[in-house]
């Protein structure tokens, strides 16, 4: 096996760190992340606020704990269902063909037919606001890019000789799927779910700045940057902080896609 | 001729896949209004409202009938020009036709940010490989990609309206005001366009006619000109092509950051209000707006590169 290299590290490093801040956040927080105390507003960072006091005079120290929560839990459950939603429309389209493939392909198409965050947005603005919600709307409009990575794996694979040779010995097309061809498609999924966990943090994060991702009590990095609006910015840690979370948190997903891609996939490897 | 019925087939065959593409989005579009739990009049007037202006909304939106007679008459409002802001009698589409300008000002100055900084970055990075400005510039996009609009953009303005006042923090002030949100909303598309610059530039400097012009003694800038560079613009301009798209919706988040008056502050301010069948048609303008876009680049890929018409 290759040695990580240093911005895998890196990567797994990062997002250690915030997993550790959600985990621990009760432990870690100074104060109560929904506690205001308007006295207080916009105070510079001291002893006791570590990072500043926000609008209303909330600390954001703690509320980029308690944020790490919501950023990593709905990136993590979102991308898993996408993942399995993927992998099974896919894989099962690449595998039996036919009107079933046409279908979800099709349907593939039209999905990614919006630009960007433009669905996701979209359907965000008509369902109430919530995590629950969240997750549902990233897991819906998710699951297109591991769909056709599982279908073209599928293609390659099915024509396998292992495959071929489990098939000609009678085994059911549900087995040859999970024990022959999943285990061997996994990891430019990995690769991709990694990458996935970034973008819907960005995701997840710019719907809050928009004001319709997790309710607007809730402590998150996006509702953080939608109050440093109101006040234009200033004074700049209100913004400069809970981006920075943003940031490191998007990078480290990255930098860990990209060493397992090294890693799993030498063809892939920049030059 | 035969290359004519080729170029014909190719544009041909292209807008044909339009068309199933095209119901789908308006289908999805469509459906948004079933996302909402509850009744949307309900939603949209309040509880106690009267009933008269209930059963007025609810006909106007077509929500009296059956649901493939609300789908056609969603169509049909669309293609008649009938359909209404809830909070204006204008027409959804002379308001968005009003702020779509602004939107493709801004797409257009970010657009020409990301090109003219990621060429050169890139192809500085290929020829120098290896070097501090080779590290340096990828470092610079590495971080492009990671840093989300809505944090570039306040930084910009921290720095560059505040600490060092230079330019306007928002309205629109002509020239001075449109070149922070340009930054902001270009910066993704050339972090990620100066890599692939670079990735394509150092596969075409590998190619044997490269050997062969350094070889036969042309001059190093003309090889990087005339060789290096035309043949490594094919993928990128693909890319630009798609990340236009990319573009439209990191737009929504820009112009809110700058109160830019375009599409995106649009409908922001109409999802704030409610005013569904606003959200749905901006929704729909910039998903087909990326679809022709995405059409224009296939064949514009098409003819740059004529083999791409033969798959």
């Amino acid at each position: 096996m290759k040695k990580l290299s240093f911005l895998t590290k890196a990567g797994i490093f990062l997002i250690s760190l915030f997993f550790l801040a959600g985990l621990f956040a009760p432990i870690l927080a100074t104060h109560n992340p929904k506690a205001t105390q308007i006295s207080k507003r916009f105070d510079t960072p001291s002893t006791t606020h570590f990072l500043g006091q926000d609008k209303l005079g909330g600390d954001i120290y703690s509320k980029i704990l308690y944020g790490a929560r919501i950023s990593l839990t709905v990136s993590i459950f979102s991308t898993l269902i996408a993942l399995w939603i993927g992998l099974i429309l896919g894989s099962t389209a690449g595998y039996f063909g036919g009107w079933w493939e046409e279908l979800i392909m099709r349907i593939v198409d039209i999905l990614l037919a919006f630009p960007g965050l433009l669905l996701i947005f979209a359907l965000a603005a008509f369902l109430p606001p919530s995590i629950f919600n969240l997750i549902f709307i990233f897991s819906i409009v998710g699951w297109t890019g591991f769909a056709r990575v599982s279908r073209a794996q599928v293609l390659v694979t099915k024509q396998k000789e292992y495959v071929l040779a489990a098939r000609s010995l009678g085994a059911r097309h549900i087995t040859i799927l999970c024990k022959h061809i999943w285990p061997n498609i996994l990891a430019p999924l990995l690769i991709q779910a990694s990458f996935a966990m970034g973008g819907i943090i960005i995701g997840e994060s710019s719907l809050s700045f928009l004001g319709v991702g997790v309710p607007p009590d809730v402590p998150s990095w996006g509702n953080m940057l939608n109050m440093a609006k109101q006040s234009m910015f200033q004074p700049s840690f209100v913004a400069v902080f809970p981006g920075l979370a943003i940031m490191l948190s998007v990078m480290g997903f990255n930098f860990i896609g990209d060493g397992l891609r090294d890693m799993l996939d030498p063809t892939f490897r920049e030059m | 001729m035969l290359y004519f019925t080729h170029v014909k087939s190719f544009v041909l065959r292209r807008l044909f896949l339009l068309v199933p593409i095209l119901i789908g989005i308006s289908i999805i579009v469509f459906s948004l209004m079933y996302f909402i739990p509850g009744d949307p009049v309900d939603i949209i007037l309040g509880e106690n409202a009267l009933t008269q202006d209930k059963t007025f909304l609810r006909a106007m939106l077509h929500l009296d009938q059956s649901l493939p007679m609300q789908y056609v008459g969603f169509l049909k409002d669309l293609f008649q020009g009938n359909l209404l802001s809830i909070y204006s009698k204008e027409n959804v589409w002379t308001e968005i036709l009003n702020r779509f300008p602004a939107t493709l000002e801004l797409a257009i100055w970010a657009m020409a940010f990301a090109i003219l900084c990621s060429i050169p970055l890139g192809i500085l990075s290929a020829v120098k490989r290896g070097s501090f400005w080779d590290q340096s510039s990828m470092f610079i996009s590495l971080l492009g990609i990671s840093m989300p609009n809505f944090w570039l953009g306040p930084l910009l303005i921290i720095l560059f309206a505040y600490k060092i006042p230079l330019f306007p923090v928002s309205d629109n002030e002509g020239f001075l005001s449109v070149i922070l949100p340009a930054i902001t909303l270009g910066t993704a598309m050339m972090a990620l366009l100066s890599r692939l610059t670079r990735t394509s530039a150092l596969e075409v400097l590998n190619e044997d006619y490269i050997r062969t012009a350094r070889a036969k003694g042309v001059q190093e800038k003309w090889v990087l000109f005339k060789h290096v560079l035309r043949n490594a613009l094919i993928p990128v301009i693909t890319i630009a092509g798609i990340q236009t798209g990319a573009l439209l919706s990191g737009a929504i988040i820009t112009e809110t950051v700058f109160d830019w008056p375009g599409i995106g502050t649009l409908l922001v301010e109409s999802i704030q209000m409610r005013n569904y069948p606003m959200v749905q048609s901006c929704v729909l303008f910039i998903a087909i707006t990326y679809v022709l876009i995405n059409l224009a680049t296939d064949l514009l890929y098409g003819w740059i590169d004529p083999r791409i018409r033969l798959q």
